[in-house]
This record gives C-alpha cells, sequence and structure tokens, in this order.
C-alpha cells in the first residue's frame, strides 16, 4: 500500500547518520544499539503490516535516565523519535521513518511496585499488560483495560493509546485506570503525573498524554489501578438469526439498565474463521453471536442472566449456551480474542475501530454490508457491541494492487459513515498514519489547530512521531 | 460585574472583544463554588444563562446540556429514569455559605466528584465531549457522544478540572448509569484513624464491591444523621446494586468486619441520607470562614498526615475515598506551607484551600504549587488554549 504518505525526511538528519549512530553508541550500552540493516528490519513495521519504513537506528534503553539522554540529544539534534511498546499497534502507530530513532520500551519491563492497601501497582512501560493481571492475580486482584493483544502490547503503548478491551463496558479504558505516569518530554525533562493519589493537582495532563500517540512524550513508568477480582464470571453466548437482530438486542441489553462487563459481537463470517481457529464451541447455525459475560456470585449472575435472556427472546434468540466450566468459558473468550490472528489465517484484512451510537448499530451494521458488497469485497464483524465498538475486518488480497486500494476505499467509507451518524473514527485503536487523513471528516480546521497547538506545548519541534495523527498539510510549525 | 450570555455566540463575542482588549475575564457558573481570589480584577462571565438540555438518550446512558443548566434540572431529569451521574457531584453550597443554582458547567469545570469516585471515577471520567470557546472566541468541539472515543488529543480531559482557566464551557456530554436498585450500610464502630484504614483496605480487597468508604472520627461522628450513628468512631462502607445481591454482599462483609469491631448496618433511607452529608461535607457545613482544605493523597498516607499534622496544630478532619480524600478544618490559620510539605514526605497528592477569608487566600495559594518543569509545560498548555492569558490569569499553575 502506497496511498498514505510519511513525512519526507530530513535530508540534515540522514546525512549524519553514522554520527548519530556513534552519539548514541556514548548514551547507552552496545546491547541497548540497534543499527544494522538486516536487524532493523522488524522494526521497519507493527500490526499495520501493509506499511512500512526502516528507521535510522533503534534504541533500547534500560532506564529513565538513558531515555532523558537520548531525548535530550535527538531535541538538541533535531533527530525526529518514533516511540515503540511491543509495535502491536493496528494503525501504524510505531511505524518509524527513515530519519527517526525508536525509542523502544522493551527493556524496562519491571514490575516496580504492588501496593495492595492502596489498590496500586508501579510498572515499567515495557511490562505487558496482561502479566500486571497474571502478577496480582493469586492475591485477587487485576488491572481491568485488556486489550486483544494483552498477551504481548506493553503498558506504555496501552497509555499511547488509551487502549480499551473486551471489559471496558464495565471497568473503563485505560484512561479510567491510569492513576500517574512518569515522563521524558522531548527535551529530556522528566516530570511526574499524579500517583497513588486521586486527581493529580494543576491540569489533568495525564488525561491529556494518554491517547496521544506517542506526540506529547515517552511515558517510561505507570501507576495502574488494581481491581479486586469478582466472585466468580461468566460468558454466555446468544445466537441470532441476523447481524440486525443481534445488534438491536444489545441496544435494548443497555437501555434496559443492565450493564454486563462485556457485549462481544461477531458475524457469521467472524463466527466461522474463529470457530476454525479456537474451536470455542460457536454455534455455526445463526448469522450473529453475542458473547455476554456477566460477574459476581452465582446468584448474581443468575438473576442478571434471566434478565438478559428475556430480552434476547424479544429478538427471536435461537441458541443460548452457558459456558458450564473454566475451560469453557476459557474458550469462549480465545476464539474472541484470537479473531485478529485468526482473520489473519486466511486472508489479508485491515481492521477498521469506529464508534457509533448503539442506537445505529443495526443501521451502521446494514450500511456496512451494503459498502463492502458495492468494493466486491467480503468482511468479518467481531467487536466490542456494549459501546458500540465495531471492527469491521475487511478480507482483502495485498498482493493485489486494486484489490488493496478497494479496500482502504471501502474502509475510509465505513468509518466516515460512523462519524456521519453521531460516532468517531477510531474506539480503542488510534489515529496513526491509518485514520490520519481523514480526521479533517470529524473535526473542523480550527478543532484542529487547536489540537495542534496543545501539542505544540509539549514538542513545539515536532520531532515526536511526527508523521501521525494530524494530517501532514496545514500544519502550523 | 458578571456579564450572562445568552447563547454561545453572545459568548463568543465577549471573550473576543476581552481578548482584543486584553481585560481579564473571571469564568463561572452560578459561582456556587468558585474559588474566590481577592486579587482578581477581571469581569465575571457567567455560562447561567445558556441552559437547557439538548438531548437525553437515556437508553444509550447519554446525556447532552448546555453548560449553564442547573445541576438540580439535570438531576431531576435523569432520576425520572432512574439514572445518575455515577461520580455523585457535591454541593459546596453548605461549606461556603453561598447561594444560588449550581451549573453543570461548574461540575465539570472543577472536575467535581463525590464519594463513589474512588471506584467509578471522576466527573472528567464520565465527561464524553465538549464544546467550549478559547481564549481567541473560536468554538471548539472536543470528544464527542460516545464511551469509547481515542480520535485526537483528549482536550475533554484538558478542559475538565481546569477552573475555567482554559476555555469557557458551553455544552457538556456525559455518560450517566443507573441508579442503583438496592443501597447498604455496614458501620463499623469505634475504630481509630489507622485501625479504620486497615479495615477499609481489607474491605475493597474484596469481591464485595464496596461503592463507598468512609470514616467518621468521634469528634465528627455526631454531625451525620442528625446524631444517630452508634457511639464512637464510625467507619462505613457502602454496597449498591440489584437487592438480592445487595444483602447478600452485606452479609458477607458484616461476617468479615465482626472481627474488627461492632456493626450496625443503615437501609436505604439513612445511607441515603449519610453518603449526601459526606459528599457535601455536612460536619464543616458550620457558617465559618475557618480554612478548609481538601487533601488527595494515598489511602494508606491519609491518617499519617492527620496523626502527624495534629502534633503542631489544632485540625479537625474525617476521611472518604477508602482515607484518601482528607476533609481537614484548621482552628486558626490555614498553614499551607507545612501542610503541603508534609504532603509531599508522605508521598505525594495535593491539597486545595477550599474556604478561607481573603486574608487567608492573600497568603496562601488556593491550588497546590506545582514543581517547576510542571508550573512552565502548564504555562505552555493555558498559552496555547488562552494565547492573550485572559482567562482568570494566575489562578491555576
Amino acid at each position: 500500500m502506497n496511498s498514505i504518505q510519511f513525512l519526507p525526511p530530513r535530508e540534515s538528519v540522514l546525512n549524519k547518520r553514522e554520527t548519530i549512530i556513534n552519539d548514541l553508541g556514548r548514551l547507552v550500552p552496545a546491547n541497548c544499539l540497534i543499527h544494522e540493516q538486516r536487524e532493523l528490519v522488524p522494526f521497519e513495521t507493527d500490526a499495520f503490516v501493509s506499511y512500512r519504513q526502516m528507521p535510522l537506528a533503534v534504541v533500547l534503553p534500560e532506564n529513565t535516565e538513558q531515555v532523558a539522554a537520548i531525548m535530550s540529544y535527538c531535541y538538541q539534534n533535531s533527530v525526529p523519535v518514533v516511540p515503540r511498546g511491543a509495535g502491536t499497534s493496528l494503525c501504524g502507530g510505531a511505524i518509524p521513518q527513515l530519519d527517526a530513532i525508536i525509542i523502544g520500551l522493551s527493556k524496562m519491563n519491571v514490575v516496580l511496585d504492588v501496593d495492595y492497601p492502596n489498590r496500586a501497582a508501579v510498572v515499567q512501560a515495557g511490562v505487558t499488560n496482561l502479566r500486571i493481571s497474571e502478577h496480582v492475580g493469586a492475591d485477587g486482584f487485576f488491572y481491568a483495560p485488556d486489550p486483544s493483544s494483552q498477551l504481548a502490547c506493553t503498558i506504555g503503548g496501552n497509555i499511547g493509546m488509551n487502549s480499551g478491551g473486551a471489559h471496558c463496558l464495565k471497568y473503563g479504558v485505560t484512561t479510567n485506570n491510569l492513576l500517574g505516569v512518569k515522563v521524558v518530554l522531548i527535551d529530556g525533562t522528566v516530570i511526574e503525573l499524579g500517583g497513588k493519589h486521586l486527581d493529580a493537582a494543576g491540569y489533568d495532563l495525564l488525561g491529556l498524554i494518554c491517547g496521544s500517540e506517542g506526540q506529547l512524550g515517552i511515558v517510561t513508568e505507570a501507576t495502574v489501578r488494581l481491581i479486586a477480582k469478582p466472585e466468580g464470571s461468566r460468558p454466555v453466548l446468544f445466537g441470532f438469526e441476523t447481524s440486525e437482530a443481534a445488534g438491536a438486542c444489545v441496544s435494548d441489553i443497555i437501555a434496559s439498565g443492565i450493564i454486563p462487563v462485556a457485549i462481544e459481537f461477531m458475524d457469521k463470517q467472524a463466527i466461522e474463521i474463529c470457530e476454525a481457529f479456537a474451536g470455542a464451541g460457536y454455534p455455526l447455525d445463526v448469522g450473529a453471536l453475542l458473547v455476554v459475560e456477566v460477574e459476581g456470585s452465582d446468584p448474581e449472575m443468575d438473576d442478571m442472566l434471566s434478565r438478559i435472556v428475556d430480552i434476547a427472546k424479544r429478538h427471536s434468540v435461537k441458541t443460548v449456551r452457558e459456558s458450564q466450566t473454566a475451560t469453557e468459558a476459557a474458550l469462549i473468550w480465545k476464539g474472541r480474542k484470537s479473531a485478529f490472528g485468526a482473520t489473519g489465517r486466511i486472508a489479508d484484512y485491515i481492521c477498521m475501530d469506529g464508534t457509533v451510537p448503539l442506537s445505529k448499530l443495526p443501521y451502521v451494521l446494514s450500511k456496512t454490508a451494503e459498502i463492502i458488497d458495492r468494493f466486491g469485497l467480503r468482511v468479518a464483524n467481531v467487536f466490542h457491541a456494549g459501546d458500540g465498538n465495531m471492527h469491521p475486518l475487511i478480507l482483502f488480497n495485498a498482493n493485489d494492487p486494486d484489490d488493496t486500494r478497494r479496500a482502504e476505499e471501502a474502509g475510509n467509507e465505513i468509518l466516515k459513515l460512523c462519524v456521519d451518524v453521531g460516532g468517531c473514527l477510531t474506539g480503542e485503536h488510534g489515529v496513526g498514519i491509518e485514520k490520519r487523513d481523514l480526521m479533517t471528516h470529524q473535526f473542523s480546521e480550527e478543532e484542529l489547530q487547536q489540537q495542534m497547538a496543545v501539542r505544540s506545548a509539549f514538542d513545539a519541534g515536532w520531532l515526536l512521531n511526527p508523521s501521525k495523527v494530524f494530517p501532514l498539510e496545514g500544519r502550523s510549525i | 460585574m458578571i456579564a450572562y450570555p445568552q447563547t454561545e455566540a453572545q459568548a463568543v463575542d465577549a471573550v473576543f472583544s476581552a481578548a482584543i482588549q486584553r481585560t481579564a475575564l473571571n469564568l463561572i457558573g452560578a459561582g456556587t463554588r468558585a474559588v474566590r481570589n481577592p486579587n482578581d480584577e477581571g469581569t465575571g462571565l457567567s455560562s447561567h444563562q445558556i441552559c437547557g438540555i439538548v438531548a437525553y438518550e437515556s437508553a444509550e446512558m447519554v446525556m447532552t446540556v448546555k453548560a449553564g443548566t442547573p445541576v438540580a434540572e439535570v438531576e431531576a431529569a435523569l432520576a425520572a429514569n432512574r439514572q445518575m451521574m455515577a461520580f455523585e457531584p457535591m454541593d459546596h453550597r453548605g461549606i461556603l455559605g453561598t447561594s444560588g443554582d449550581p451549573t453543570i458547567g461548574g461540575v465539570f469545570a472543577a472536575n467535581v466528584s463525590g464519594p463513589r469516585r474512588f471506584v467509578a471515577g471522576a466527573a472528567r471520567d464520565s465527561l464524553l465531549g465538549i464544546r467550549f470557546v478559547n481564549g481567541q472566541g473560536q468554538v471548539i468541539r472536543a470528544g464527542g457522544r460516545v464511551m469509547k472515543n481515542v480520535t485526537g488529543l483528549d482536550l475533554v480531559k484538558l478542559l475538565a478540572g481546569s477552573q475555567g482557566t482554559l476555555g469557557f464551557l458551553t455544552e457538556v456530554t456525559f455518560r450517566v448509569l443507573p441508579v442503583p436498585a438496592a443501597v447498604e450500610t455496614i458501620v463499623i464502630s469505634g475504630l481509630d484513624d489507622l485501625a479504620a484504614t486497615k479495615a477499609m483496605a481489607a474491605a475493597m480487597a474484596l469481591s464485595v464491591e464496596v461503592s463507598g468508604a468512609a470514616h467518621l472520627p468521634a469528634s465528627v461522628r455526631g454531625r451525620f444523621l442528625g446524631g444517630e450513628l452508634p457511639e464512637g468512631e464510625a467507619t462505613v462502607l457502602r454496597l449498591e446494586g440489584l437487592a438480592g445481591s445487595v444483602s447478600v454482599r452485606a452479609g458477607k462483609l458484616e461476617q468479615i468486619m465482626k472481627a474488627i469491631g461492632p456493626v450496625s448496618r443503615l437501609g436505604p433511607n439513612e445511607s441515603g441520607v449519610l453518603w449526601r452529608e459526606i459528599r457535601d461535607v455536612h460536619p464543616y457545613a458550620d457558617g465559618t470562614q475557618k480554612p478548609l482544605w481538601r487533601v488527595s493523597v494515598a489511602p494508606s498516607a491519609g491518617h499519617q498526615l492527620v496523626a502527624a499534622l495534629r502534633l503542631e496544630m489544632d485540625i479537625d478532619a474525617f476521611y472518604d475515598w477508602q482515607g484518601g480524600l482528607i476533609w481537614m478544618r484548621m482552628e486558626a490559620d490555614p498553614q499551607g506551607e507545612l501542610l503541603r510539605r508534609k504532603i509531599r514526605a508522605l508521598g505525594g497528592g495535593h491539597a486545595t484551600l477550599v474556604r478561607a477569608t481573603d486574608e487567608m487566600r492573600a497568603q496562601t495559594p488556593a491550588f497546590e504549587p506545582l514543581p517547576d518543569a510542571l508550573a512552565a509545560l502548564s504555562a505552555r498548555v493555558k498559552q496555547k488554549l488562552d494565547p492573550a492569558g485572559i482567562f482568570s490569569p494566575g489562578k491555576m499553575g
């Protein structure tokens, strides 16, 4: 793919490549600096694999002081910086550019402090999402945001993108579970925001940094909220004749005042793909599936489920299947969480991430099908229905340029549709390069200028992840 | 003098001309909770007349209202659909002796939350979208009306809690939640501050979903529920949800807490009153101008801070948010420097001087002074939203 442009590389930086690498070598130990072309290849893209760019070099610092030294150097020498966690971004948020160094946080992977009386953990930014919950699980706690890539993705990346997950219907997304951060600004200044107390003093810069896609600074440590695990949890499968019926059922569940922990949606295509991969026992004779998870004690779950079943019956639910054992429950989630990976086995795909108001779900589902038909493509829908965060996976053949172009165009139409019905371009994956050029569809010129001005308060020279988020045209720098 | 624009367009005009003339504006709602700065010379600009519910999608749990809408009107509309703002915004009128109708814009501009905040998030966590007038007189929308939205920089969070120093809010869109069908409160009596802190932490480690955890020392206990709480200190834990579920969880929590101290229970009516009184800091709605601090620290540090201060001065205090929120009334001077030094020594946090005389305010900054690097960054951020520096200059970091 090549329809999305990067900023032209700064000749002044490319010409100094050898000097820059030598200088970086003095700031970090030899095993923390990668500059051989062959070794740089794994860093040329992230999970938005259609685009790739080689970085000038990759630095993998071991501590905040090293991050500060590297940032200070890049600031003084006007070298662009692309922060990277595990490289699982679906929107190209971690794709480098020819004149940029990558600062990767993978070596900073220590859980620094677990503090149950204050329900908080302090971790380095390279700690993976799942590891926090694993670390505290035996003591009855967990960390709530759970993006599907949680086995690999890092907390630093989660903060960069304000990541969500399946269970945020009840527990919120990263920004709602983040208490504090240590951040290195572009000039090497280290600031701390928040901590184990609530509502940091001054402006909510913590809230501003969360989801800023690595453009305001590099987070090296985070204090996150730990929550006591529920007594039990139970995912239940609801099979429907059509996607529209399933979508309408979701709206009615929320409208009834019941808030399950998660409501996940899969259409027929997604069910088949996931079932073939995970063997989760999904019914194959339905047009759409909801995975609804409730939690609490057994009587609480029974009570809530019976209410949900009543609502589902009003939408002619075909199948209701409760998980009987922990293994079954785990399989149900395994099927859902491996949806992207499983899809990748059968075709190339791009994953949309628009959010729409719940009442618009059935309409947007049918319009999506229309758009996909018109472009002669296939789509698998698998997403967080409870909060209207849609993930149509558009299937295509990356080796066919025409197929690729049509997939991108169809994706753009779907995202514009999400905005037009009162939603937004991205619910949890971020803008990155993927949706950058659609930002003008959601925001006015003045609004984009305001966001960019605030961004400039942190990084006046636009060195941090500069090709992302804001359209390249019309930047006021 | 206070100007009351009737529309967003009028507010734009007011801000635009103030920016040209470089005259300061103090942005307010109804002024029931504004921290008054004795040195303020600016004109007031109030959103009070820009009011009305724009859209309320109860089935989607989302409400859009103009900023000057009274909180009471919002709460009444929500209550009619058995919904609520989960963050329980407090009412400052009691402690500040102000009058008038608090506005929804003021709630979000000051990020005002109540007892449920420590598990359900602050006002800023419920805020989905805003419209505001920036310092150049431009109308800026940020966020939207959907719950998951990471499109662009999160100016919603930045404006929430900015106390009217970054922009003039004209419209807010926020998430609401169903009112829990049942509520019960477990009262553990006779615990000192340390024992209460441990009991609250223990409760939060259980899977019973406590939605309120406060400790009311003996000095304030009599000011709650008309003095009807049992003798001695009261450590109170709130449970909410479906009726059957609440009684099961309450039974479980009572069994565990019995080992720590005598336990009694409060039903829905008494619970409602008690948590509203905790929310509104009832003991210090005392008609005085005695300095009142709102201190946020790590829950385990709260009682240590109070104990350390008691060695040096005469204070009265009670705790919310599992011990991490301390409402503290000083008998004489605010002692801001000492207080803030001790907060730093105990691992950090912040203190806001919510109530004080003008003489005290002239000596003590109301909001926590920031470290140099953070203050410089905050000033740069303000400059980007308010280039002429007209919105309450000097009010906040």
